[in-house]
C-alpha cells in the first residue's frame, strides 16, 4: 500500500479525531432514563406537615448520612403576632425523633421541612473552584465525591444551610434529591415515607405531573426569593416568618 | 548593523517556552478525566456513579406486588396514603430476598405516637391524642388495626 505525502497529511488529522473519540469512550447510559427529559423539583405542602420526622429518618437510612448531619430536617416555628420577624425555631436532632410538647403557649405554631432547594441558579455550584459540584441537565444539584477537595466554599455559599462536610469522606455532602432513586423511576426516600403527602417530588418537564395543576391553582412561595437562586423547592402555606 | 547579533538568546528562550507549553498540554490531556466537560464544567461520569448507588427503600409499589391482602385492608382506611416503609422501615433487601431478610416486628406503642402524639404545631385537622391519657402506654394495636385504624370489633373500648 502506497501512501503519498499528500494522502498522509490528510489522513493524520482524521486519525487524531478518531483516536480522540476512542479515548472518550461511550457514555454509560442509564437504561430508560433520558436526562434531558426531566426538570426535577419538590413541592412542600406545609399545611399538612405533622413534624413526625419520617423524612429525616428515611433520608439518613437511604443515604447513609452520619449522625449529627442532615440532608433534610424539620423545623418547628413559634411566632407571636407582635414579633412576626422574630420567630422562635427549634429542630431537636433535625426532628428525627419528633418534637417535645411546646413550652410556650399562644401564637402560631407550625412545622417546616427543609432540604436542598435544588436551585437552578445555585450559589453553591458557582463558587466551586474545581468543578466538583454542578446542576445536572435534569435540574439536580450534585456533588462529585471523587473530585471534591473539601474546601468548604460551597458550604458557606449555600444561603439555606443545606451543605455539610461529611466527616468520613471529608468532602462536601448534600441532598441529591435521591438521584439514584429518581433515575430508576422511584420517588425520593423522604417523599416515599411522608405519611401526609407534605413532600412531593415534582418533574416540571412532565406535563402529566400533578405539580402543574397544583402550581396553577395554589399560591406557592420559595425560600429567600430575594436571592434569585431560582429555587425549585415550592412551599405551599409558607409563613412570612420562615427564613 | 549588529542590532540582532544576540538573537539566539531569544530563540533559546522561545524553545524553553515551547517545551513548557507542550509538557503542559500533554500532562493536561492525561490528568483531566475524559468525561470532564461532557455536559459542563464537571465530570460527566459523576452522574453515572451517583445514579448507581444502591436503594434502601423499595417503594410501596414493590410491597404491594406481594402483600395484596394488606393493600386491600389499607386502601379502605384512612392510612391508604401512608407508604408501607413509612412504618416498617427500609426493606429493599427484603424485597430482593424475601425468605432470608425479614422485617422486624413493630412496637405500636412507640410507632404510632411518632405521628399521632398531640402537639400544638400539628395541623388542627390531623388526628392526635395525648398518648398518656388515651392509652397509658398500651400497645395501640390492642384496640386499633394499624393498616386501617378504625376500632377493632370487640376491642377494649
Amino acid at each position: 500500500m502506497n501512501i503519498t505525502r499528500r494522502q498522509l497529511l490528510i489522513l493524520l488529522p482524521a486519525a487524531a479525531i478518531a483516536w480522540e473519540h476512542i479515548l472518550a469512550g461511550t457514555p454509560e447510559a442509564s437504561p430508560n432514563y433520558n436526562m434531558t427529559g426531566h426538570w426535577w423539583g419538590m413541592l412542600m405542602d406545609i399545611t399538612k406537615c405533622i413534624g413526625c420526622g419520617s423524612c429525616a429518618r428515611a433520608c439518613q437510612l437511604e443515604n447513609h448520612v452520619p449522625d449529627g448531619y442532615y440532608r433534610t430536617w424539620v423545623e418547628r416555628y413559634h411566632v407571636t403576632d407582635w414579633a412576626l420577624e422574630y420567630p422562635k425555631v427549634d429542630s431537636p436532632e433535625g426532628g428525627k425523633n419528633g418534637f417535645p410538647a411546646a413550652v410556650e403557649a399562644g401564637g402560631k405554631n407550625f412545622f417546616v421541612p427543609k432540604m436542598c432547594n435544588q436551585c437552578a441558579d445555585s450559589p453553591c455550584t458557582q463558587v466551586c473552584p474545581v468543578g466538583a459540584t454542578f446542576v445536572s441537565p435534569d435540574g439536580v444539584v450534585l456533588v462529585d465525591q471523587k473530585y471534591c477537595l473539601g474546601c468548604r466554599y460551597c458550604v458557606q455559599a449555600c444561603p439555606y444551610g443545606c451543605r455539610f462536610i461529611n466527616p468520613q469522606t471529608k468532602t462536601a455532602n448534600k441532598c441529591t434529591l435521591c438521584y439514584h432513586r429518581i433515575t430508576k423511576g422511584l420517588t425520593t426516600a423522604c417523599s416515599e415515607v411522608c405519611p401526609t403527602g407534605t413532600r412531593q417530588l415534582a418533574d416540571l418537564k412532565n406535563p402529566n405531573d400533578p405539580i402543574h395543576e397544583f402550581l396553577k391553582t395554589h399560591s406557592v412561595q420559595v425560600l429567600k426569593p430575594h436571592l434569585a437562586t431560582r429555587s425549585k423547592c415550592f412551599y405551599y402555606g409558607l409563613d412570612g416568618s420562615v427564613r | 548593523m549588529n542590532k540582532f547579533k544576540d538573537a539566539e538568546h531569544l530563540f533559546r528562550l522561545a524553545a524553553v517556552f515551547l517545551i513548557g507549553a507542550i509538557a503542559f498540554l500533554v500532562l493536561r490531556s492525561f490528568l483531566v478525566p475524559r468525561s470532564f466537560g461532557q455536559y459542563g464544567h464537571y465530570r460527566g461520569k459523576a452522574f453515572v456513579e451517583i445514579a448507581a448507588l444502591p436503594v434502601s427503600y423499595a417503594g410501596h409499589q414493590v410491597c404491594e406486588g406481594c402483600h395484596t391482602d394488606v393493600l386491600d385492608v389499607k386502601s379502605k382506611g384512612v392510612h391508604k396514603g401512608v407508604a408501607c416503609e413509612s412504618c416498617h422501615g427500609p426493606l429493599a433487601k427484603h424485597a430482593d430476598d424475601p425468605a432470608s431478610v425479614q422485617p422486624v416486628k413493630l412496637d405500636t406503642a412507640k410507632l404510632c405516637v411518632r405521628c399521632h402524639e398531640a402537639n400544638i404545631a400539628k395541623p388542627k385537622n390531623f388526628p392526635q391524642v395525648a398518648s398518656e391519657d388515651h392509652s397509658g402506654g398500651a400497645a395501640c394495636n390492642s384496640c386499633h388495626q394499624p393498616h386501617s385504624p378504625a376500632m377493632i370489633a370487640g376491642g377494649s373500648q
